[in-house]
């Protein structure tokens, strides 16, 4: 069956088997690895995507339930720059050996559109379904809410 | 001893002492990382694995019939067809043999038993299943003292020789001297505990991209491997390939923690279809493969006693260990100690005599015994240990603290040889736990214990002083199957003043690429930023043992260094031709040589680079690169005192994390962010541990945590908050001073977390808990004690 999607602003379309997952769709069918694949039963996160601006795993959906949808990826995340989540990740050691951070920093994207200022508390409850085996999620917390601070002073600076 | 510790370099050079921000971070936030499955190659063909249901059964038939009349399926393979090739079995890091795929019979959960190989990896999977397997199922050993009664059936029938199921038999330290001093003993304490089975679980699971190239005859083979160097070595034992033919490369590894140390069925499979069907053949694990199949670690059954005097000192400690090896002897550690690094069990603390006796047994479990973030069961002993010092504060009256501070080896006995043959290289083990007890105010803390116990609340304190032992090894003790555990590093300066230093080691998320240009540009001056580093791909890096057991820094991180240096004493002689000055009357700046006495008279190593290639003296050899193979001395000794804060509910057998300060000294600290990052990663494995994460197994033989939602590791919520102090105890023989981090935390804390669930519930009686400390295990031994 034929899928079509907008993933990161640019329109796709790929024939796949109904039962293709939507994780493979996107690694296979469209090219974009960034997107991994850690666990099989929805634990893990590293498969994350945001589905029309809402985190999903992608392991435990359809390719066709994502029909007509729009999809981010962390490939979209720079839009010429580092987007602030990006460039947190790196300046607060957000991350080791690089296999969870798509979703962590994609999940942590999705909780700043909704609060830029969140608590320690927030944070580890919005990120609790992505798993990390590395950095301990310290610094993962920090990076978000250093992103955070950034968007609001970028956000305050265009509003004064 | 202790120092404190100020970079010699600007930051803008970014050597030693400086929280360089990450140079491989820029691919991976932009999800540019190359991970084994993001390789696509043309014509690439899917592999799936068939996975045995029994723990123990004997095989009567494989009819592959259906299977491989699936359409897209290409191929299945089976054991018979790798006997014709002689690769039906292989060699294992410990010397003995695995079954590559199951001929006779299966002997764990999970054993791989035939493949698929198809055009699509959905298909492989249909098609696995259709796979018609005729079983008879055996008696399951699920316990090593299960496999040791008389008239258990024998596991490994495959071997001529096994008449039972013991693997090895092993000690280490003088047994009559320690039964001497257990017999003056004024106190004797006792402990006997479990290290449970666990797995590191890294996030991504192993996978292969085997490619033979038909008309050359070259294999290269993508491979999740934290010792890409030795993995292409037995590639070429196992399979009789030429080993210049064979190219290793391991790409961003995501996450290692010792599991992707060994060569699995899987990575053998795919290379033999490779061979047979002349196409590329990838193989991605599943999370329940990665967990059924792959290097479990610990699964240590433990007794310990110590031997005390009149004051408490510690005189002897005795150890005895029943090890559950599973079903083929997999441990990833150097061949003259089979039980590992066990020995080191006497810690932090000066005692006259030990005697360690270790025993291996085949079970009907998935091989392994890697080292998950640890030095060949470090972490076993430092746990024993940690436990038996509170255990034995608690019996004589002493607080633990005081009781560890009585007992350490003092700063002026190092280098101090241990009563099992270690020669510790350095250390303060007073100043490292003074610090913490500071820290937390310790005398008030426990006033507060007090006062919270009057209220019916329950803190408890544990403490861990751990001394570890890491960076092997000096060759004549240390191999991996007779592979000396030297590692190399190999500078090229480029005429622009620019570098590519390759090494032998593998990161896995350690962030040798910063790091290990740090090193680089503390020798040499030149700026981190200028220096790519480059690892994983055996034809183009110099020959190494990989990562693993904390010896990046110990033995690669050293080798970086010497090669700077050697570099540097030829950047003297050609500034020396540039400055027409005596070698000699030159002095070193980071960056720069100068004329003694004339500042301004000077050549910087990017003049001298390029000199190297355009202007060299006549007589000298151009370039400016060179290959360096380091053999250490001794192996580092890592160490640090941590102290959590827990406050139990005996009621619902709860507890939770107030406080954990840890304290690590690792010598000197290459890039302190970094540092920082692999410690906080430890502890949480620490905890994870002490709270949730264990591998167990019902009485057939199935294994009870097979997947993520079975196997329980810590998701940010649960996970505690660290604060982390320091001290600074250089190696006096590391030429910068390191010692290795990555698993100091792994190694010391699961003591103290379990020391303060324990130290809470004292008050009722209980003086003993195995890991994890799950909520059903408080309520009991609560319930138990009343």
């Amino acid at each position: 069956m034929e899928v079509n999607v907008t993933i990161n602003g640019a329109a796709r379309t790929a024939e796949v088997e109904a039962r293709t997952l939507l994780v493979d769709f996107i690694r296979t069918n469209l090219s974009l690895t960034g997107t991994h694949i850690g666990c099989d039963t929805t634990s893990c996160g590293v498969c994350t995507v945001l589905l029309d601006g809402t985190p999903v795993k992608s392991c435990t959906m359809f390719a066709f339930q994502a029909d007509g949808h729009e999809i981010q990826t962390v490939e979209g995340l720079k839009n010429g720059e580092l987007h602030p989540i990006q460039a947190a990740f790196k300046e607060e050691h957000g991350l080791q050996c690089g296999f969870c951070t798509p979703g962590m920093m994609l999940v942590g994207k999705a909780l700043l559109e909704e609060n830029l200022n969140p608590t320690d508390d927030e944070v580890r409850w919005a990120i609790s379904g992505n798993l990390c085996r590395c950095t301990g999620y310290m610094n993962i917390v920090k990076a978000i809410q250093t992103a955070g601070a950034e968007l609001s002073a970028a956000e305050s600076g265009a509003t004064a | 001893m202790t120092t404190l510790q100020e970079p010699a370099t600007s930051p803008e050079i970014g050597g030693i002492g400086h929280s360089v921000k990450r140079q491989e971070d820029d691919r991976f936030i932009q999800g540019g990382g190359t991970y084994v499955d993001d390789v696509v190659l043309p014509n690439m063909a899917h592999m799936a694995i068939l996975a045995s249901p029994f723990a123990h059964a004997e095989i009567k038939s494989i009819d592959t019939a259906a299977a491989a009349a699936v359409p897209g399926v290409i191929a299945v393979v089976t054991g018979e067809l790798l006997a014709e090739h002689n690769l039906a079995w292989m060699p294992t890091l410990s010397g003995d043999t695995q079954a590559v795929l199951a001929t006779d019979k299966v002997r764990f959960q999970g054993q791989e038993v035939a493949a698929v190989i198809a055009e699509d990896p959905y298909v492989a999977r249909d098609a696995v299943l259709l796979i018609d397997v005729d079983y008879e199922p055996l008696a399951p050993i699920t316990s090593p003292q299960q496999g040791l009664e008389p008239d258990a059936p024998i596991i490994r029938t495959d071997k001529e020789d096994q008449t039972d199921n013991v693997v090895y038999d092993w000690e280490a330290g003088d047994e009559a001297a320690t039964d001497a001093a257990f017999a003056q003993a004024v106190n004797v304490v006792e402990l006997e505990t479990f290290y449970p089975r666990s797995h590191p679980a890294p996030l991504e699971t192993c996978a292969v991209v085997a490619d033979l190239n038909p008309i050359t005859g070259k294999a290269t083979i993508y491979l999740t491997s934290q010792a890409p160097h030795a993995h292409r070595t037995l590639f070429a034992l196992v399979a009789g390939l030429p080993e210049q033919n064979i190219r290793i490369i391991s790409p961003d590894i995501g996450g290692g923690f010792g599991n992707k140390v060994p060569i699995y069925p899987g990575y053998v499979v795919a290379t033999a279809a490779s061979l047979l069907l002349g196409r590329p053949v990838k193989w991605v694990q599943t999370r329940t493969e990665n967990l059924l199949t792959t290097g479990f670690a610990r699964d240590y059954h433990m007794k310990g006693a110590l031997a005390l005097d009149a004051d408490g000192r510690i005189t002897a400690m005795r150890a005895e260990i029943l090890s559950d090896q599973g079903a083929f002897f997999a441990d990833a550690q150097p061949s003259k100690f089979k039980a590992g690094l066990v020995h080191i069990c006497t810690g932090s603390y000066d005692m006259g005599a030990a005697h360690v006796k270790a025993r291996g047994v085949y079970t009907n479990k998935a091989p392994g015994g890697v080292a998950y973030r640890c030095s060949f069961r470090v972490t076993e002993a430092s746990y024993l240990i940690e436990r038996l010092a509170d255990n034995a504060a608690h019996q004589i009256g002493m607080d633990p603290a005081a009781f560890r501070m009585l007992n350490f080896i003092k700063p002026e006995q190092f280098p101090y040889e241990s009563a099992t043959g270690f020669v510790y290289d350095s250390g303060d083990y007073h100043t490292a736990l003074q610090k913490v007890l500071d820290e937390v105010d310790y005398e008030n803390l426990r006033k507060e214990q007090e006062d919270a116990r009057a209220e019916g609340r329950y803190l408890g304190i544990g403490i861990a002083s751990f001394t570890e032992v890491v960076g092997a090894g000096p060759s004549r003790d240390y191999d991996i199957i007779g592979l000396k555990m030297f590692d190399s590093a190999e500078l090229r300066i480029h005429p622009t003043g620019k570098a590519i230093l390759k090494l032998g080691v593998k990161t896995q998320g350690q962030g040798h690429e910063t790091t290990f240009a740090q090193i680089v540009a503390e020798e040499l001056g030149i700026p981190s930023t200028d220096i790519a580093v480059q690892e994983g791909d055996t034809d183009n890096t110099p020959y190494g043992l990989g990562t693993y057991a904390s010896r990046s820094t110990p033995v690669g991180g050293a080798a970086t260094a010497i090669i700077a240096r050697k570099l540097r004493d030829k950047a003297r002689l050609i500034a020396a031709h540039l400055l027409e000055a005596n070698p000699d009357d030159l002095e070193w700046e980071p960056g720069r040589f100068f004329v003694k006495g004339s500042p301004d008279q000077g050549s910087t190593i990017q003049e001298i680079a390029f000199a190297a290639y355009t202007n060299h003296p006549e007589g000298m050899e151009a370039g400016l690169e060179g290959v360096h193979y380091y053999d250490p001395p001794n192996m580092t000794f890592p160490f640090g005192s941590y102290l959590v804060v827990v406050e139990v509910d005996p009621e619902t057998g709860t507890w939770k994390v107030d406080r954990m300060v840890a304290l690590d000294d690792c010598g000197v600290r290459i890039n302190p962010m970094i540092v920082e990052g692999q410690i906080h990663g430890g502890l949480t494995e620490g905890f994870a541990k002490s709270n949730m994460q264990w591998l167990t197994f019902d009485e057939d033989g199935n294994c009870i945590g097979s997947n993520f939602m079975d196997y329980l590791v810590p998701t940010a919520y649960e996970t505690p908050k660290f604060e982390l102090l320091e001290t600074v105890t250089p190696s006096p023989h590391h030429p910068i001073g390191a010692k290795g981090v990555g698993e100091s935390p792994t190694v010391g804390s699961p003591a103290a977390y379990v020391n303060a669930v324990i130290d809470a519930l004292r008050p009722f009686g209980v003086t003993t808990l195995d890991m994890p400390i799950l909520p059903d295990r408080v309520w009991a031994a609560v319930k138990a004690a009343d």
